[in-house]
């Protein structure tokens, strides 16, 4: 029931409240929120399996890349390129993940926001990724068929491209959503969970906890991939400062400001910083001292998470 | 060659003092303080405030940026990390906290001190040379060095013999056992946040004169903080030491045998780092999982 009203929101009242009030660039905001809400949900599974991850912005910028490489240099249809930027994240998350993984608390959150740091040298200094130049004019997504059927038209014969663009990120959102949703929920959900808890008690009840972990990093590489790569395809150029260290902060923040505890934590979370920082666009210079100090204070009074409160809970409290 | 390692004593004699201050908090809260880097930035713009805009002498300037962060230090332990950890189910909410911290002060030195690079004027001109250009060095970077090497031996021997740093090497061995032997933990908490808060804004103070300061800078010292800790181990203070003289020296060596590679020191200094960790996940000298 909610979740119908979820979708029914997200695909038919907000294009019809966006057509009427004939604010278009809210599209740009809402197809970046949901953006940035896989990417933060990629980050929420790391949370889920106990570590802090703030490395979802080198992800999402070597999926960047990955994507725009294979459409410039080698000519592929964007549509593929989508998977297999992902993929190339994940793979590289097990790369790194099986040294780094075996990090914990702090530990692995230093060396995470390192990693971050190290995406973007990187990529200035790879001869393939163009340096500080980056690459520009990426053209915009070419038709997806199969068999001569076309399911997905030419982005650049669409006249509306920001609503396409808006349901691409949004269809995908509900995806990994619901994906995450099922993965929580399943024997390898509850695995998980009771790596946050207590490894070693997981491993010696037979938890094979070195392949969850990978692979639990893997699959949030994977969501920082491809969100990375429809960003690109968005802006239509990628720069090595494209995802920043503050990026990769706001990942995080999103998952702790929504809880930690739920798995559309991140999607509330970045769906109040993006807009909060919006709102307070109107503030000037003021902007970033009143939208950190009111991140503060919903820290210090809500430390776990605006799901957290007991509106939210009032369900799980019935049980 | 000698240069080189000239060059890499200078660097690691910061570096250590910066990693000092965050390895100190970390070991008394379990905090990881990602505001570190900011800290260390209003510690080079008060020094600029005071030495290069109110003429007073540099020594001022410091001992200024020192006071400065030690009172905001306090402060942010006593109103906002206290009450957070006091609450808080979860332990990382503290590293949402200081990410948030850390977008704050950045914001209030946009305020107060604007985007644009400072500089001071030389605290003491001319350049060392020693054995025919063998080792050239100015002399103002060899005076910020000995400083720097001076704070931290102050640092080991406040915490080695006087009664609160020993109370805080308590706190950080075992909290429950040091309050059963009454360690107070909220007023060695405040005056630890204080402390490391305020070596911080000396390195800022002291390198001011050297590299300027700028609000960028933040963010880059914090990582680089972060590196040094891993190296040496969380929370131990011959560790963070240790890391900062290795960060130092590597980066040091780095650009000069890399150079000809183009900027990519900090991308092999790195793939060691998870090399390193990977056969010791604590650090040099780390208690296991810190």
């Amino acid at each position: 029931m909610a979740v119908g009203a979820f979708l029914l929101t997200v695909f038919a009242v907000v294009p019809w409240l966006i057509h009427v009030s004939g604010r278009w660039d809210f599209y740009y905001t809402l197809t970046s929120v949901a953006l940035l809400s896989i990417a933060s949900g990629g980050v929420w599974l790391t949370f889920y399996i106990g570590r802090i991850n703030i490395g979802q912005g080198a992800f999402a910028l070597a999926g960047g890349y990955v994507s725009a490489i294979l459409v410039t240099k080698y000519g592929f249809s964007f549509w593929v390129t989508i998977p297999l930027s992902g993929l190339f994240c994940a793979l590289l998350a097990v790369l790194i993940g099986l040294p780094i993984l075996r990090l914990r608390g702090v530990y692995f959150a230093m060396i995470t926001l390192v990693l971050t740091e190290v995406a973007r040298l990187a990529a200035l200094a790879l001869p393939i990724t163009n340096g500080a130049r980056g690459i520009s004019s990426i053209p915009l997504p070419g038709e997806l068929s199969i068999f001569g059927l076309t399911i997905i038209p030419d982005f650049s014969t669409i006249g509306n491209v920001k609503l396409a663009f808006y349901y691409l990120a949004t269809v995908l959102m509900v995806v990994s959503f619901a994906g995450l949703y099922r993965l929580v929920n399943s024997r390898v959900g509850h695995l998980c969970r009771s790596l946050q808890q207590n490894e070693e008690l997981a491993s010696s009840i037979g938890v094979n906890i070195a392949y969850l972990r990978v692979i639990a990093f893997a699959i949030s590489s994977f969501l920082g991939g491809i969100s990375g790569a429809i960003f690109v395809a968005i802006s239509r150029s990628i720069y090595p400062a494209s995802f920043p260290v503050k990026d990769s902060v706001d990942f995080m923040l999103n998952c702790f400001l929504g809880g930690l505890g739920y798995v559309f934590g991140p999607m509330l979370g970045t769906l109040m910083i993006y807009f909060g920082w919006d709102l307070l666009f109107t503030t000037g210079r003021f902007q970033l001292l009143i939208y950190s100090a009111i991140l503060i204070m919903l820290i210090v009074t809500l430390p776990n998470g605006i799901l957290s409160l007991p509106l939210f809970n009032k369900r799980e409290a019935d049980k | 060659m000698e240069q080189i390692i000239a060059n890499g004593l200078y660097l690691g004699a910061q570096y250590a003092l910066i990693a000092l201050g965050l390895t100190l908090i970390f070991a008394l809260m379990n905090v990881l303080n990602f505001a570190h880097g900011q800290m260390y930035v209003i510690g080079g713009f008060v020094t600029y405030t005071v030495y290069a805009q109110l003429g007073l002498p540099f020594v001022v300037g410091v001992a200024a940026s020192g006071v400065t962060l030690a009172i905001i230090g306090a402060l942010v332990q006593k109103f906002l990390f206290g009450p957070v950890i006091r609450k808080s189910v979860r332990e990382e909410s503290t590293m949402l906290l200081a990410a948030g911290l850390a977008f704050l002060l950045d914001a209030v030195v946009l305020l107060l001190f604007g985007e644009k690079q400072r500089g001071v004027p030389k605290i003491v001109n001319g350049i060392f040379n020693y054995n025919d250009y063998t080792i050239v060095m100015p002399y103002d970077k060899i005076l910020v060095g000995v400083l720097a090497i001076l704070a931290i031996a102050a640092f080991i021997l406040y915490m080695q013999y006087s009664k609160t740093g020993r109370a805080m090497r308590a706190l950080a061995q075992d909290k429950v056992a040091a309050q059963l032997m009454g360690v107070d933990v909220d007023r060695y908490s405040i005056i630890g946040f204080a402390l490391g808060a305020m070596l911080a804004g000396v390195v800022g103070g002291l390198l001011v004169t050297v590299t300027g300061i700028n609000l960028g800078m933040g963010g880059p010292t914090s990582i680089k903080a972060f590196m040094m800790v891993m190296i040496g181990g969380a929370g131990v203070i011959s560790g963070a030491i240790a890391g900062g003289f290795i960060l130092g020296m590597l980066e040091s060596v780095g650009l000069t045998v890399l150079a000809a590679y183009g900027d990519i020191t900090y991308l092999v200094i790195f793939a060691s780092l998870m090399v390193f960790l990977a056969i010791r996940p604590q650090g040099l000298m780390g208690k296991p999982w810190g």
